[in-house]
């Protein structure tokens, strides 16, 4: 089942372009991860799919259109935003009160079982949580719905690395499974490599790379080049390459494994490396357009 | 490097049949409501804090009053009612105003406060329609305050006529007088005096709300200053003073509208005691003057809902 589906999709904020027909089209059980620079249009895509922002082109989420019909759309979509949005004047009890009373897929005993594994008490107003905290209860009140698609827009933004790799580790295990869907944009694409099943790279609102990450494994590949071996490396025409330890790296596009195999060490790139090889060249790209 | 499905638990796909998730349609309203007044802890403390300085006033006063109260004994029945009715009806003004300024700042903050702490992104990812915000929102001055300030006056009177009668007793006076106020008819009155202010005052609460929803910063300025503008130009380009007189209408007219304001005998009747037969609910029910202003109120909600869809944090 698709979950969401874009044809055409467009924004503009005065003569900034946003979004410049996107087509996407996410499936029913995968984890996304939407990457891109900033002012890539990212935040836009989100608030397209979550109903917060007008837009033209053709956007359906689990079939309805979210512009118009957001607070139905809601009851299945559950979103964590950039930044802590709890409000600060609540307390911790309240805001489960509140969830169950308006939320009708919302799960108050769950919800305080996810809690019951933090340090965060109910009595507490969320001004006295630490920012982790804060995430922690965020997603404990975000797990506990019943949703089929979650929407995490840099969710561990200004997080230590203990707090990011705990929500997403509680992400896979509590939350997850195949009827569940997930969005998620970071910058901190190292947190995500292994989680993501499916990788979008967008840039200037255009869609720039989308494939799922067994083909970005097959397809992509990083090899250590020897020295002597650099010259036949370049020849096979790498899309990027940059100096690691002294040694070049070059990163490879569609090359058979077994023919870089003989030139160096061969690896799955990082997504952070590819990022940087996909849209290093497109700026690159852009200059050479312009001169 | 190991491959990302292995990542996933390896559950067999169980596709969820879309279970219709039924909600009556007045339970985020009331859920939504309870929400403001969590935080807008001032809609009850205001009235309260008032009631009890009001309450503390009036017991030190009881020390000096009952004498003052043998000599208006000998005095005609109707002076001696308001006089005992006065600090009764004052507890009750000073109320509805606690109300009014309650209502009105609350109004200011509503629709701003929650873009200024980007909350509004938190209440948006819930099933709650911008219908219903704002209806919670506009609910707080036009249904919350009045109904609370009534408890609270009400709560406050029996509390003064209890301690008036204590003192009474104390000092060895008769208590009998302090009872010959008609407390429940007063108590109707002022029950029928908040409904009529809130319904007058609508449209100015929902012109607040509707600025609170569109200002991005000074909000009360925005919300008073082009009425006075407005005023001033007429002023000065007509020499007329209809844009003033209509603002002063809709302060302060709800009561021409809503009471006789003589009494048969032509007698003009004294605002510290008014009989039920002062009343004028038909009359005030049929004034277009209220009707125009509900209109206007409801739009300036219609829009405050639609400009609400297009807001996201300051």
């Amino acid at each position: 089942m698709t979950v969401i589906e874009a044809r055409g999709l467009r924004k503009a904020f005065g003569t900034t372009i946003a979004l410049d027909s996107v087509n996407l089209r996410v499936e029913e059980g995968r984890i996304v991860g939407l990457i891109g620079p900033n002012g890539a249009g990212k935040s836009t895509a989100l608030n397209a799919i979550l109903g917060l922002t007008s837009y033209q082109g053709e956007l359906r989420v689990l079939g309805r259109d979210p512009w118009t019909e957001r607070d139905q759309l809601m009851r299945d979509v559950c979103f964590i935003a950039d930044v802590a949005v709890l409000p600060r004047w609540m307390r911790v009890s309240q805001a489960l009160e509140y969830m169950a009373g308006v939320h009708p897929r919302f799960d108050r005993a769950k919800a305080k079982g996810f809690l019951a594994k933090t340090d965060i008490r109910q009595p507490s107003k969320i001004r006295e949580l630490s920012k982790g905290m804060v995430t922690q209860l965020h997603l404990a009140l975000v797990m506990a719905i019943d949703a089929r698609l979650l929407v995490l827009d840099e969710p561990t933004l200004g997080l230590d690395i203990l707090y990011r790799k705990q929500f997403y580790d509680s992400l896979l295990n509590d939350y997850f499974d195949r009827s569940r869907t997930i969005v998620v944009t970071t910058h901190q694409v190292e947190d995500v490599q292994h989680v993501l099943t499916d990788l979008i790279f967008i840039n200037h609102g255009r869609i720039v790379l989308d494939c799922g990450m067994e083909e970005f494994e097959s397809r992509y590949l990083e090899v250590a080049v020897r020295p002597e071996q650099i010259a036949a490396a370049r020849a096979l025409q790498p899309i990027h390459e940059r100096q690691v330890l002294g040694r070049s790296t070059l990163l490879f596009d569609h090359v058979d494994r077994q023919q870089l195999a003989a030139l160096g060490e061969v690896r799955t790139p990082s997504i952070a490396d590819l990022f940087v090889a996909l849209m290093g060249n497109q700026a690159g790209e852009a200059q050479g357009a312009a001169r | 490097m190991t491959t990302q499905p292995n990542a996933v638990p390896e559950s067999p796909p169980n596709p969820r049949e879309i279970v219709p998730a039924s909600m009556s349609v007045t339970r985020p309203l009331y859920w939504s409501v309870r929400r403001e007044v969590w935080e807008n802890r001032s809609i009850y403390i205001a009235p309260l804090a008032a009631a009890a300085v009001y309450l503390f006033g009036f017991l030190i006063g009881l020390f000096w009053v009952p004498a003052s109260m043998h000599g208006m004994m000998a005095l005609h029945s109707t002076p001696l009612l308001i006089a005992l009715a006065m600090p009764y009806a004052h507890a009750s003004m000073l109320l509805m105003l606690t109300g009014f300024l309650v209502g009105i700042f609350y109004s200011l903050d509503a629709l701003h406060g929650e873009r200024r702490d980007r909350s509004i992104l938190f209440w948006k990812s819930l099933p709650v329609s911008d219908l219903t915000t704002v209806l919670s929102k506009a609910s707080i001055p036009l249904v919350i305050l009045p109904v609370l300030v009534f408890v609270i006056t009400v709560a406050l009177q029996v509390a003064m006529r209890l301690l008036n009668t204590a003192v009474l007793i104390l000092s060895g006076h008769d208590a009998a007088g302090a009872w010959t106020l008609p407390m429940f008819e007063m108590q109707v009155v002022s029950l029928y005096g908040l409904a009529v202010l809130a319904l007058w005052h609508a449209p100015i609460y929902c012109w607040f709300l509707l600025v609170s929803g569109w200002a991005r910063r000074a909000a009360f300025l925005w919300a008073v200053l082009p009425l006075i503008v407005i005023g001033a130009f007429e002023l000065i380009a007509f020499r007329t003073a209809h844009f003033g007189l209509m603002m002063q209408d809709r302060v302060f007219g709800f009561a021409a509208a809503a009471f006789d304001l003589k009494d048969k005998n032509g007698v003009p009747i004294d605002a510290h005691f008014i009989p039920l037969t002062q009343l004028a609910p038909g009359r005030f029910l049929s004034n277009p003057s209220l009707w125009l202003g509900l209109i206007v109120a409801a739009a300036f909600l219609a829009a405050a809902v639609r400009l609400r869809r297009y807001q996201g944090p300051l």
